[in-house]
């Protein structure tokens, strides 16, 4: 034990910092539980899949076109199969050969639940994958899956076949092997990431990395990880509280930039009755929420930048989400009135579940209790509000979904309301109309259906939508970088000035 | 010696095996385990999935036996979180904790006991109110708070020390000076009350009088016998530091075991905290037993009661 100390200790300082050393360091919150993209279910996760491995396709973020990435053209031959031709020429970091065999034995592996992929819904959609030839493939999905190019342009990342068979998910967490711009120098699990650019990348429209080298180091206090950028041990953090992103602005010393992020706040409300007879099972009840909360006021004092108040139960941008619903604008008297005519005109007492953001949760306590409701927070760990959740027990939570970064209504609104133990509204209507877009391969007949259940959603309002989150980012004036509202760090897209 | 020796070593045996039996049972109740290791954007059938994979639908004994018979053979599963074998993983983090308490509580030792040796020599004068203040200083300044101040002061303003990691013996001033600052109130007061107690005693008037030098008599007459509660409070001490210097290796971002137990356990990951928690009271067991030991040998009286 004490030679491991010793080590610890002995291996050498930081590498030379900055644009000097041609080297930027960059600072995670959360330890990342594995590097391998199917075996974690972080940001930072995705983080890292984006720099060192590859997509079928990839997104445009300018134009939201799909482009070809390790695929050069697709081509549906009916409902549920996809032909790809692939790229010739590229190779994987260790030197294999990038081919069919890669895209077979990946699809394969990561969509047999027995695996244990982490995330399911970024695999389970997927079949199997055939080989063609050697540079055609064809990916069968489990049933007609419009968003199937959504994916394949992110969660899903294309591994070396055969070092993926010798090493399996634990080997590929420790040694990372992949064709994207960055390759992986070393891994030390949760804590410390080192990655050098591949100077064998491919012509991919993600673009070659400049920047030579990025060291992560996973440092858990925003506070301390503010203490290492004024002192230039860090060049690049995000996730920098509002008030605090404001001083550094400020100061001047570095750059500051703001940007949405996919992620929207909501209270989820338990319209069926799952857990009893309470007010929240009449509709005016949940308008009166709607109508209580000053929605505008707690994004210009508390989220400021770039979060918006949304009305629909989706992200703004994803595929389906219509606009155009019933907004509930804040209102007081209204409120009142309608809960005056649902019964409770002196109000009522009622929990409210939350896991994140507590500030938030308590400003909404504060605009229910004007209106007479006597809201209780109950603060509870993510893990803990969802045991309660998933058995029906929580009449009022505020909760907060990201999509996985999927610009997709399927990817929040179906996973929502088509029944599920987190779905409280359970209207039959609604879950038919999500059947039918989830499940059309023509993007009208989608369009037409997500706006039907999204517009019934906002009139029963079987949710109240609350807003959208931001990040800030935060890095040194010697770098240049145009952060993207799906909140993934684009290391090779980053460049000194 | 010997008799004292295995009646001490078999209550800790015993202790253990209670700890280690009582947190299982705990952990086991607090909440469903498959929700935590999905993660927060998992879907439901997700969590159905991992349940049936991890087995945490068998009865809990069975559970439990499987575990201890596996720990016994130093295995302690695989972390459901880093999916790596957590052995591996402990040992890793272990290091630095071990490395941040014994420079921890080399530290308040080498600070406590001589200032409270010079408060206990000048009772109630400007060294004894002096120390007094630094003492309560220790005990009143939160260690997050402190150790922001260092950072501010020496990484910040001076630029002499870095904030964080764990790369170099720089990187372990500021947490050693936080985390045994917090240890030393209680050493300092402890051995300035052991020797204002001892040096009123008749057999220091005794080796005063047969003309031994004040040195003498100081160290080598009063202070060991002052000593003996500092041991076992610093023994104490020193299994509070592995097990609690959470608070220092979050803020310093050390990645040490006392912050892996504290995430481990909001990640419901429960090999690794039961493997922890095994090991933190092993800390507390080992360290009281070789207090116990080095007490019987600096005071023979001991040994017989």
């Amino acid at each position: 034990m004490g030679s491991i100390a010793l080590a610890a200790v002995m291996t050498g300082g930081h590498a030379l910092a900055g644009k000097a050393g041609d080297t930027l360091n960059a600072a995670f919150t959360k330890e990342l539980e594995s590097v391998d993209s199917y075996f974690n279910s972080a940001r930072e996760g995705v983080i890292l899949q984006r720099s060192i491995w590859d997509g079928l396709l990839y997104l445009n973020q300018e134009t939201g076109e799909y482009e070809g990435n390790l695929a050069t053209s697709w081509e549906w031959v009916d409902d549920t199969t996809l032909e790809l031709k692939l790229r010739e020429g590229v190779r994987f970091h260790n030197g294999e050969e990038f081919d069919a065999d890669d895209v077979v034995y990946t699809v394969n592996y990561v969509a047999d639940p027995e695996n244990g992929a982490v995330v399911q819904r970024n695999v389970n959609w997927m079949k199997e994958a055939v080989k063609v030839d050697k540079y055609t493939v064809r990916i069968v999905t489990s049933g007609p899956f419009p968003a199937a190019l959504e994916y394949l342009s992110g969660p899903v990342s294309i591994y070396p076949n055969e070092y993926y068979a010798e090493v399996g998910p634990a080997g590929m967490a420790l040694k990372p092997v992949g064709t994207g711009p960055y390759m992986v120098e070393s891994v030390e699990p949760g804590k410390h990431f080192v990655l050098k650019k591949y100077e064998g990348y491919h012509d991919s429209p993600k673009g070659k990395a400049t920047i030579g080298t990025v060291d992560i180091r996973t440092i858990p206090d925003v506070n301390t990880q503010l203490a290492e950028l004024f002192s230039g041990g860090v060049d690049f953090i995000w996730g920098v509280p509002a008030d605090q992103a404001e001083k550094l602005a400020a100061m001047g010393r570095f750059n500051v930039v703001n940007e949405s992020t996919m992620r929207i706040g909501y209270l989820e409300l338990d319209a069926a009755g799952r857990s009893g007879d309470h007010p929240i099972t009449k509709r005016a009840v949940r308008q009166a929420l709607g109508h209580a909360i000053d929605r505008q006021a707690i994004v210009d004092n508390l989220l400021k930048g770039a979060s918006k108040v949304v009305n629909s139960a989706c992200f703004p941008t994803q595929f389906g989400c219509e606009q155009d619903v019933t907004a509930y604008d804040y209102d007081p008297e209204k409120a009142k009135a309608l809960l005056a005519e649902a019964g409770y005109p002196e109000g009522f007492e009622i929990d409210l579940y939350a896991y994140r953001n507590r500030e938030y949760a308590e400003a909404m306590l504060a605009y229910l209790a004007e209106v007479g409701i006597t809201a209780n927070l109950k603060y509870l760990q993510y893990s803990a509000l969802r045991d309660l959740r998933r058995s029906g027990e929580t009449q009022m939570s505020f909760q907060t979904w990201g999509s996985y970064s999927v610009n997709d209504a399927s990817a929040i609104t179906s996973e929502f309301f088509k029944h599920g133990a987190e779905d409280f509204a359970r209207d039959d209507e609604v879950k038919a109309w999500l059947d039918l877009a989830d499940t059309s391969v023509d993007p009208a007949v989608r369009k037409e259906n997500y706006s039907k259940a999204l517009k019934k959603i906002a009139d029963e309002a079987y949710w109240v939508p609350l807003f959208s989150y931001n990040s800030n980012y935060v890095f040194t004036q010697d770098a240049e970088y145009t952060p993207t509202p799906d909140e993934v760090v684009r290391f090779f897209q980053m460049r000194w000035k | 010696m010997l008799a004292f020796t295995l009646k001490r070593l078999g209550l800790a045996v015993l202790v253990t095996l209670t700890v280690s039996l009582l947190s299982f049972s705990l952990l086991f109740m607090s909440g469903d385990p498959a929700s935590a290791i999905a993660g927060e954007n998992a879907s439901a059938s997700d969590v159905d999935a991992i349940r049936a994979l991890y087995g945490f639908d068998r009865p809990f004994l069975v559970q439990y036996g499987d575990w201890l018979t596996s720990a016994l053979r130093g295995d302690f599963g695989q972390s459901y979180y880093f999916k790596m074998p957590v052995s591996e993983l402990i040992a890793d983090r272990l290091s630095i904790t071990m490395l941040l308490g014994v420079c921890g509580i080399s530290f308040a030792l080498l600070t406590a006991v001589p200032l409270g040796v010079a408060a206990a020599m000048r009772p109630n004068t400007l060294i004894d109110r002096t120390a007094l203040f630094i003492s309560v200083m220790g005990q009143a300044m939160p260690s997050f708070w402190f150790g922001l101040v260092l950072i501010v002061i020496f990484s910040i303003r001076l630029n002499w020390l870095p904030p964080s990691g764990s790369n170099g013996w720089q990187n372990f001033i500021m947490p050693t000076v936080v985390l045994g600052y917090y240890a030393m109130p209680a050493i300092m007061r402890l051995t300035r009350a052991g020797m204002l107690e001892v040096l009123g005693a008749d057999y220091i008037r005794t080796a005063r009088a047969k003309g031994a030098s004040e040195m003498r008599v100081m160290f080598k007459h009063a202070l060991r016998n002052a000593v003996v509660p500092v041991v076992s409070l610093a023994a104490v001490q020193m299994g509070f530091m592995l097990g609690g210097s959470i608070v220092v290796e979050s803020i310093f971002a050390l990645h040490g075991a006392g912050y892996l137990a504290w995430e481990s356990i909001a990640r419901n990951d429960l090999p690794t905290v039961q493997a922890l928690i095994l090991i933190f009271s092993l800390f507390y067991i080992v360290f009281t037993f070789l207090s116990d030991l080095a007490n019987a040998w600096l005071d023979p009286r001991i040994r017989v009661g």
